[in-house]
């Protein structure tokens, strides 16, 4: 697999589903028959509204969300883990290499441990350093590249600003040298400055410790500057895929082009270019069959709109993959 | 011609335990019938206070200062204190849209019930007049089926419907005024953008007077005619949209425009303006943003120079020292 780090294989996570105890169980559809592959150092970007099933796919990469078919493989320099065939001593290990960035600076630190403790603590969940001193060490080492200082490890995150606190979360993150990151909408809550100081941090943080990242956000802008190669994802499906810039600059599918053609211009001369789509996403659980986005498609074809056409991704240009019905 | 709105020299403090903060200091601005007002800047930076302070929604342990004016429709709103006269600007000629839309829909009451009782309040019609002026303004602002969403509760819409029902909550009132705090921020930039180009139609239909709160240029860059930039319970800057964003003289909205990806230029690094935003508790004394201003000029640094907008181009105002600064660097 060579310059891979993750391979995801068909990927498919389904949740149950009943509305109450007499009703029929039903499934949600929330992430169907996914291929990625992310290269070693990549900043791979996963794009798409609320809904999509961003988060569920990045879960399951992590481990964290069964998967319901399918595989993901975690190629490490001396072996592959596959996820969904793992003993508790594999689990540990990939929990040390494959680490999650939460959304919320706010909510997810402790308001009663030190940031000290704060980082520290995957260090002793996952018995990582066998000593106190060897863990002050991991921790002042890993706070000092994320900008902290050791006067900062003796507050408590309250004191902090939340530009602080999203780096007090990434170097808790960082602390057991993980090779792979999952960042969850990482900049969402925070303010345009503040965001560029994270994102240029993550970007600097990559190259120091050779990093792959799996970046998770519904910002198109922000994607477009740090991704190197970005998917789009929409009802559970990646409908268009390829390297950031071919991307951004000639998009194929309806949606993507709708989605980059909603990012509202900093430019006041120029005024509602959006395509406007119809109506809202579907619900996961009743996804049209066919195409899933031929609800809102502005311009279906003929054979889409009875919902004949298989979903599939085929390569239009070298890397750049667009669903198989709107590249032809 | 008046102004349909005009704030004078408003200052708003709050009193904690901590002490008193500074939200607001010496803010004028004004809004046209028909105009789009943009407030933009950072978290904490005073644009809800500013809002709230038009309906006099802050809550008790906020003052006023005595030589601040808010002028709506030629009256004094700061001076308002009666149940009668404080009716008049909440949910009659004012109306608010929030940025969580389930704070402004009571959680155990129906959508249409709610619209009802609003109209009720501030219309002089019957009940049935009043549920088809909100049938008809859930079904303006594009909501289908809106017969049946008028007997729903706001959990059971979605996001991007929740905010229409709200914005149609809002409009019902035919205010003259609209505030609406982050109302796109919650959503995805596809109903976004149909949010967006709903509220543009309405504000041109109605000929109302809107104050639009958003931490996104972009967004200012769409809906606003006039933009004020906000730091620190500052402005200090304001002028035309297109004056503003094209030709910026203040190192803060400067700082703004370069740390904001932007999607047509990937080229251009983020860059983060430096340091962090000062605790309102120790609101720096003269600029208020010479803590973090990357550039050199003693004057301002030492905190001397006092912060006054001067005219620099038609319309276009900057905090004097923001020009000496831009001259220099
Ligand atoms: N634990 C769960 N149980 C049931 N359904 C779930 C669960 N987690 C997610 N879902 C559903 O799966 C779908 C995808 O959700 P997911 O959270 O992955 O979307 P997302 O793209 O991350 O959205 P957002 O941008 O809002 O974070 C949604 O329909 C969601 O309601
Ligand atoms: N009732 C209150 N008591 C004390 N301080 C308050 C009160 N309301 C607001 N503040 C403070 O006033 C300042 C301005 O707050 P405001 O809510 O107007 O900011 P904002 O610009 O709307 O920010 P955001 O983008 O986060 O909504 C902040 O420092 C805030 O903490
Ligand atoms: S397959 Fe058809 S309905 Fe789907 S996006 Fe392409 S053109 Fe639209
Ligand atoms: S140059 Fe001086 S007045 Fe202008 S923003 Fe900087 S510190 Fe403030
Ligand atoms: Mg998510
Ligand atoms: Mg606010």
């Amino acid at each position: 697999m060579g310059d891979n780090l993750i391979s995801v294989n068909n990927v498919s996570v389904n949740f149950d589903y009943q509305e109450n105890f007499i009703s029929k169980k039903q499934k949600i559809h929330a992430v169907n028959n996914i291929n990625i592959k992310i290269k070693k150092g990549s900043f791979f970007g996963l794009v798409g509204e609320s809904g999509s099933g961003k988060t569920t796919l990045g879960r399951a990469i992590l481990g964290a969300n069964k998967i319901s078919s399918g595989n993901v493989i975690f190629h490490d320099e001396e072996r592959d883990y596959d996820l969904t065939d793992m003993n508790k001593q594999d689990l540990k290990e990939y929990r040390k290499k494959a680490q999650l960035i939460f959304q919320d600076p706010y909510a997810a630190l402790s308001p009663r441990m030190t940031v000290r403790d704060i980082i520290a603590e995957p260090l002793e969940v996952m018995r990582i350093t066998n000593s106190r001193q060897e863990t002050d060490e991991r921790v002042r080492d890993i706070a000092a590249k994320c900008r902290l200082n050791i006067e900062h490890l003796r507050r408590f995150p309250h004191a902090f600003s939340g530009g602080q606190r999203q780096r007090i979360s990434i170097a808790r993150a960082l602390v057991s040298n993980p090779k792979f990151i999952v960042a969850d909408e990482s900049v969402a809550a925070l303010d345009v400055s503040i965001q560029a100081d994270i994102l240029n941090l993550l970007k600097q943080l990559q190259t120091e410790l050779s990093l792959t990242y799996l970046f998770i956000s519904h910002d198109l802008s922000v994607v477009a500057h740090v991704c190197d190669v970005v998917a789009v994802m929409y009802l559970g499906h990646i409908v268009e895929m390829g390297p950031s810039r071919e991307l951004f600059k000639n998009p194929k599918h309806s949606y993507t082009k709708a989605l980059l053609s909603s990012i509202p211009s900093i430019d006041p001369e120029k005024r509602s270019e959006a395509i406007e789509l119809k109506g809202e996403i579907p619900s996961a659980l009743n996804p049209p069959p066919g195409c899933v986005f031929r609800t809102r498609c502005p311009n279906p074809g003929v054979d889409c709109k009875g919902g004949e056409i298989k979903m599939g991704l085929i390569e239009v240009e070298p890397g750049h993959w667009v669903d198989q019905c709107c590249a032809i | 011609m008046s102004h349909l709105l005009e704030v004078k020299n408003l200052d708003v403090k709050f009193d904690t335990d901590e002490g008193r903060i500074t939200a607001v200091e010496n803010i004028s601005l004004s809004v046209d019938q028909g105009e789009v007002l943009g407030i933009v800047g950072e978290s904490g930076s005073g644009k809800s206070v500013t809002a709230k302070s038009i309906m006099k929604l802050n809550p008790g342990n906020t003052s006023y200062n005595e030589d601040a004016e808010i002028i709506l429709d030629n009256e004094n709103v700061l001076q308002f204190s009666s149940k009668q006269d404080l009716k008049k600007i909440r949910g009659g000629k004012v109306s608010m849209i929030f940025q969580e839309p389930m704070a402004s829909f009571a959680p155990a009451i129906k959508i249409g019930a709610q619209m009802v009782e609003q109209l009720l309040i501030h219309k002089n019609i019957n009940k049935e007049e009043a549920k088809s002026i909100s049938i008809n303004m859930l079904k303006r602002v594009g909501i289908a089926d809106a017969e049946k969403r008028f007997n729903q509760y706001a959990f059971e819409l979605s996001g991007g419907m929740r905010q229409r029902a709200m914005i149609a909550m809002a409009l019902s009132t035919m205010p003259k005024l609209l505030l609406a705090d982050e109302p796109t921020t919650a959503l995805d930039v596809t109903i976004q953008a149909q949010v967006i180009n709903l509220i543009k139609d309405i504000i041109k239909e109605y000929q109302m007077g809107v104050i639009f709160i958003t931490h996104d240029l972009g967004v200012i860059a769409q809906v606003a005619d006039h933009v004020a930039v906000m730091y620190l319970g500052s402005v200090v800057e304001k002028g035309p949209v297109n004056e503003i964003l094209k030709n910026p003289k203040h190192p803060y909205t400067k700082g703004l425009l370069q740390a904001l990806p932007d999607i047509n230029n990937l080229d251009a690094p983020l860059s983060p303006i430096p340091g962090n935003i000062p605790s309102p508790l120790d609101r720096p004394t003269g600029c208020v943003f010479r803590t973090r201003c990357p550039h050199h000029n003693p004057e301002g640094k030492d905190g001397k120079i006092e912060m006054k907008l001067i005219e620099v181009e038609p319309g276009h105002w900057v905090d004097q020292c923001g020009i000496k600064c831009g001259q220099n660097g």
